[in-house]
């Protein structure tokens, strides 16, 4: 899928180019768009490091499971796949507070994170779960209580009223997000996980790895 | 009220987990900084490992954006919009809105300023714009995190929830703002 949409985006941008003339744009397209992805990619290194480490220190400290078993009854309902008590729940959970409080500096690491749990319980690597994909369309979906940046762009072009866009954004979110969830539950049995072979993913470090047999139940 | 114990919450939230959370580790008798090192040594890696991922989704959308296809899309549309009540001037918004972050903040501004921002158009733009996320973004960050190359059903999944949000954006704005 995404094969023929990377290729297809580019294909049209160079027959459009053809035709408009646009051939310098697009190529300033390409190279000013890479250079934003490192920069991107890089600026998060730093925010990355830290919450990978916090994250670590919480997992150790048994928070994350607890947070895990303390939402069983929604992540039941969401990640039917996924055992309660695997870090993999906490991650996602926290991940998901991150971004409902609009922290996204904390969010993208919490969720790279609960990517990785999710990938350990993953049996073909390349291939993403259901979990995963349940997963990514709720954070695609953008669920925000409130819409802090959206929200002072209004304020500065001088609204009297820059919150009344509140209630409507969460209505459009929950939404949203329901429909993404309910969509990818209807289509994972079209999508069948195919078996690719031996997984061929980087290993995980062992010793950080081995509480989660010690808190299997 | 609501607002204020939220904003608060947000405030403070990042400075209390970052205590709080090693807190706990203390309090259970962990070594945290050894723990805290172990983890957040990851830190790099991750990050690089998104790169390639994102360099080829930023660039192809990029290019896309550049060569003026999208307006070409838009204008290809509208005939058909106009058979909804789906305002014509918010479209390109919730195309772009799954494609670029920053290209539909810059987009949503541009509308705001243009229709104002406490009319219909402009609160129905921002709804769309903080009703979502940028899909492609996010897809090519997590995915390429754990380095899955096989999405399934990830993306027409993710679509339709961009789709209903902005069906519902404009919904909900008709009926409070319009």
């Amino acid at each position: 899928m995404l094969n023929y949409i990377w290729f297809g985006l580019m294909a049209i941008a160079l027959i459009v180019a053809i035709f408009t003339g646009n051939a310098a744009a697009v190529t300033k397209g390409a190279v000013d768009s890479a250079k934003t992805a490192v920069d991107i990619s890089l600026g998060l290194v730093g925010i990355m490091t830290l919450w990978l480490g916090i994250m670590r220190v919480a997992e150790k400290s048994g928070l994350i499971s607890l947070l895990g078993r303390a939402l069983r009854p929604i992540s039941r309902l969401l990640f039917p796949d996924i055992p309660p008590d695997h870090p993999a729940i906490g991650a996602v959970i926290m991940n998901i507070a991150a971004n409902m409080l609009g922290l996204s500096n904390a969010a993208t690491p919490l969720g790279i994170k609960a990517m990785e749990e999710l990938q350990e319980l993953n049996p073909n690597k390349e291939t993403d779960s259901n979990a995963m994909v349940t997963f990514m369309t709720l954070n695609t979906a953008g669920i925000q209580i409130i819409p802090a940046t959206i929200i002072a762009v209004l304020a500065a072009s001088g609204s009297k009223n820059p919150t009344a866009i509140i209630s409507t954004t969460l209505i459009a979110t929950i939404c949203g997000a329901i429909a993404a969830v309910t969509t990818a539950r209807i289509l994972q049995r079209f999508f069948p996980v195919e078996d690719v072979g031996p997984a061929l993913s980087r290993p995980a470090p062992a010793e950080s790895r081995s509480h989660v047999d010690e808190e299997a139940e | 009220m609501i607002r204020a114990t939220l904003d608060a919450i947000s405030l403070w939230a990042i400075p209390v987990l970052l205590v709080g959370i090693p807190l706990i580790g203390m309090m259970r008798r962990i070594k945290v900084y050894d723990v805290f090192i172990e983890g957040a040594k990851e830190g790099f890696q991750v990050a690089v490992r998104i790169i390639p991922f994102l360099v080829g989704i930023l660039v192809a959308i990029g290019m896309f954006r550049a060569s003026g296809a999208m307006d070409m899309l838009t204008n290809a549309l509208r005939p058909m919009l106009s058979a909804t009540r789906f305002p014509p001037e918010i479209f390109p918004l919730v195309i772009l809105r799954t494609l670029s972050g920053s290209g539909s903040l810059a987009l949503t501004t541009d509308i705001v300023k243009q229709f104002g921002p406490d009319s219909f158009i402009g609160r129905t733009a921002a709804t769309i714009y903080g009703g979502s996320e940028t899909t492609f973004y996010v897809l090519a960050v997590y995915f390429g995190a754990v380095g899955v190359k096989r999405t399934r059903h990830a993306i027409p999944s993710a679509l339709v929830g961009d789709l209903v949000a902005a069906i519902v954006a404009v919904t909900v704005c008709t009926w409070m703002f319009a």
